[in-house]
């Protein structure tokens, strides 16, 4: 340990001779390691956002949709989609399965609302009470369906703040009491939700809830239900509880041949993974091109090596004459570019960091650091010492005393 | 005494793609402890090479030598690295020293490969700078003092591992006159002290300072005599 203390204390000091060589050394490295932290820690960030969001939506979500998902072509048959009725809903939450908290039926659909002011066509979904704790929709004024609505087919309604916005012209406007006719019905507004964010499909904040039993019945006509959601009792229960409500649907539909089920349940794993996946696939892609130049920065300090051993030829000679082994040379050499790669490293893990912060900064996005990649980039930047580092110490070592003092 | 160099029959001979080159002919003799041999000749005739065998950093085409009794023969590179740390005290012409280091850190490299406990280092070092006049110049770099400087830390140098010889190549070769004779004041003052010192010359009068002087000329001994001359 003492014989490779020295040897780096000497590495330093003669790096730090020649600090103008050293530094255009490093930079290759630099540039190499901190476009992989760079990238790997913004990726990781956008993973977390969109973990965020989805975690957002309702943890521990399960959604029950009708249709196969190996119908394929056929799936979308408008027929396929009417397999799940309120009874089903009901049947399920009166067996009381142990890994299922709560199920919420749903039923949604587009459609023309219009207030005093103006109009728009947005979605409109009739709940029950438990959709507020399944989804976790949280309101900033007013209340939410209550199971009183649902039995007294109160036409009531609860907004998303863009619909207030859409149908009153500002989102602060307090609609709470006024009358909205959604599909040529009149609604009274009790409660407005707060504003969750999202964007395209799974825009909560452009949606519109009423009674389950009013939407059905009355507003769009229909005996089916677009969902069920399910809220399991925790992650680790998932799959038990869509095993249980799986089984219990598929009897009750008279299903033996699981592949032939007329509906589909998804976690919000999967829908997760199938999210993160676009990003990790990109993450990849960027992560591969800084590789690329992570093995420039490693040819870059092997030339910068090259250069040394021949410009040291005197002094390696000298070494060697004094009674400096094959040994003692290549370390000498080695550790030299091990310091300089492994400096490279430090410095491109903080310049990555610092990308990545600034880029959270700029985007008003989310900052994380992989911590993963800066134990990679550690690794990975000292491998790069040694094997980019061990040919010109083989030749260093291997020039004869003779030849190097020789050598002018 | 103790035969601390003996050469038998040493020949080298370099192959080239213009034919071979014979740079030492048969060559034998004995170097006894606390001599101080001056081997000289005119360029080309081999003493540099003869030189390099001594060192142990090149090795002969035929012949035996043993240095401090130990046969340097079929050794690997790393053996005959060992016998030039432990034996032999290398003198320059052009000094060799560490460029942009310390006078003491200069001193201070053969231990390093030796072995020498690091506590023990800085000591030794600065007994032998002490030695050769430098104990007030330790933190002074190679290139900010003068040649006869340089050459005194070399000579240091060549001491801390108290090498069985100390070789000297042209060891006045790029220094000033004046200084030159404070160098070979040196030498003397260190063979008086029974330090054992073959030295390569060609300049007649830094010869003068040696007790023998052996003349080399093709690659053959032409002249081994004591030098009656010699100055004390």
């Amino acid at each position: 340990m003492k014989f490779f203390a020295e040897i780096i204390k000497d590495g330093f000091l003669t790096l730090k001779l020649n600090k103008m060589r050293t530094g255009l050394a490093i930079l290759g490295i630099v540039i190499g390691i901190g476009s992989v932290i760079a990238l790997m820690s913004i990726g990781e960030a956008s993973k977390k956002s969109v973990q965020n969001q989805i975690q957002s939506l309702g943890a521990n979500l399960l959604t029950i949709s009708p249709g196969s998902q190996s119908q394929g072509m056929v799936r979308g048959a408008a027929g396929g989609r009417t397999t799940l009725t309120s009874e089903d809903a009901s049947a399920l939450e009166a067996k009381k399965f142990s890994a299922i908290k709560t199920v919420s039926p749903e039923y949604s659909s587009r459609t023309q609302v219009i207030s005093s002011q103006s109009n728009t066509n947005t979605q409109v979904y009739g709940v029950t009470q438990n959709y507020q704790t399944v989804h976790k929709v949280t309101l900033s004024s007013g209340q939410f369906i209550s199971e009183n609505d649902l039995t007294a087919n109160s036409k009531v309604a609860v907004l998303g703040p863009t619909v207030v916005e859409d149908l009153f012209g500002d989102s602060s406007f307090n609609p709470i009491g006024q009358s909205i006719k959604i599909n040529g019905q009149s609604f009274q507004v009790i409660g407005v939700t707060k504003a969750k964010g999202g964007s395209g499909m799974s825009n909560q904040d452009d949606q519109i809830y009423i009674p389950l039993s009013v939407a059905q019945k009355q507003v769009f006509g229909v005996k089916y239900l677009s969902a069920i959601s399910l809220e399991a009792i925790s992650q680790e229960e998932m799959t038990r509880a869509m095993n249980q409500a799986g089984y219990f649907l598929l009897e009750r539909h008279k299903i033996t041949d699981t592949t032939k089920a007329d509906f589909t349940i998804r976690s919000q794993a999967d829908i997760m993974s199938a999210m993160t996946s676009v990003s990790g696939t990109l993450t990849g892609l960027l992560s591969g091109v800084a590789a690329i130049s992570l093995i420039v920065g490693g040819i870059g300090i092997m030339n910068i090596m090259l250069v040394t051993v021949t410009e040291r030829t005197r002094e390696i000679g000298l070494r060697k004459a004094l009674g400096a082994k094959k040994k003692a040379i290549i370390y000498q050499f080695l550790v030299e570019s091990v310091i300089l790669t492994f400096s490279g490293g430090m410095i491109g893990i903080l310049a990555g960091i610092l990308t990545a912060f600034v880029y959270a900064q700029l985007n008003s996005s989310l900052f994380a650091i992989s911590v993963s990649s800066i134990f990679l980039a550690f690794f990975v930047s000292v491998a790069i010492g040694i094997v980019f580092g061990w040919y010109p110490a083989k030749r260093a070592s291997a020039l004869q005393p003779i030849e190097a003092l020789r050598y002018e | 005494m103790k035969n601390i160099i003996d050469l038998k029959n040493i020949s080298k001979i370099y192959t080239t793609e213009a034919g071979k080159t014979i740079a030492l002919d048969n060559v034998s003799f004995n170097v006894k402890t606390g001599e101080f041999v001056a081997i000289m000749g005119p360029s080309g005739s081999g003493k540099s090479t003869l030189m390099h065998i001594l060192g142990a950093i090149d090795i002969p085409t035929s012949g035996t030598y043993l240095l401090d009794g130990e046969n340097v023969e079929n050794l690997d590179d790393d053996q005959l690295a060992d016998i030039r740390n432990r034996k032999i005290g290398f003198v320059f012409q052009a000094f060799n020293l560490l460029p942009r280091t310390t006078v003491l850190q200069n001193v201070i490299l053969p231990m390093k490969y030796g072995n020498v406990p690091e506590e023990n280092r800085e000591p030794i070092a600065k007994k032998f700078l002490t030695l050769v006049g430098l104990q007030d110049r330790l933190s002074h770099t190679s290139n900010q003092i003068s040649g006869g400087q340089q050459q005194r830390v070399a000579i240091a140098r060549a001491l801390v591992m108290n090498p069985a010889i100390i070789l000297a190549d042209e060891p006045t070769g790029n220094i000033a006159s004046s200084q030159a004779e404070e160098v070979m004041a040196i030498f003397q003052k260190l063979n008086d002290d029974g330090h054992t010192i073959i030295m390569i010359t060609h300049e007649p009068d830094i010869a003068q300072h040696s007790k023998r002087i052996i003349i080399l000329k093709d690659g053959q001994i032409v002249s081994d005599q004591l030098n009656y001359q010699y100055r004390i």
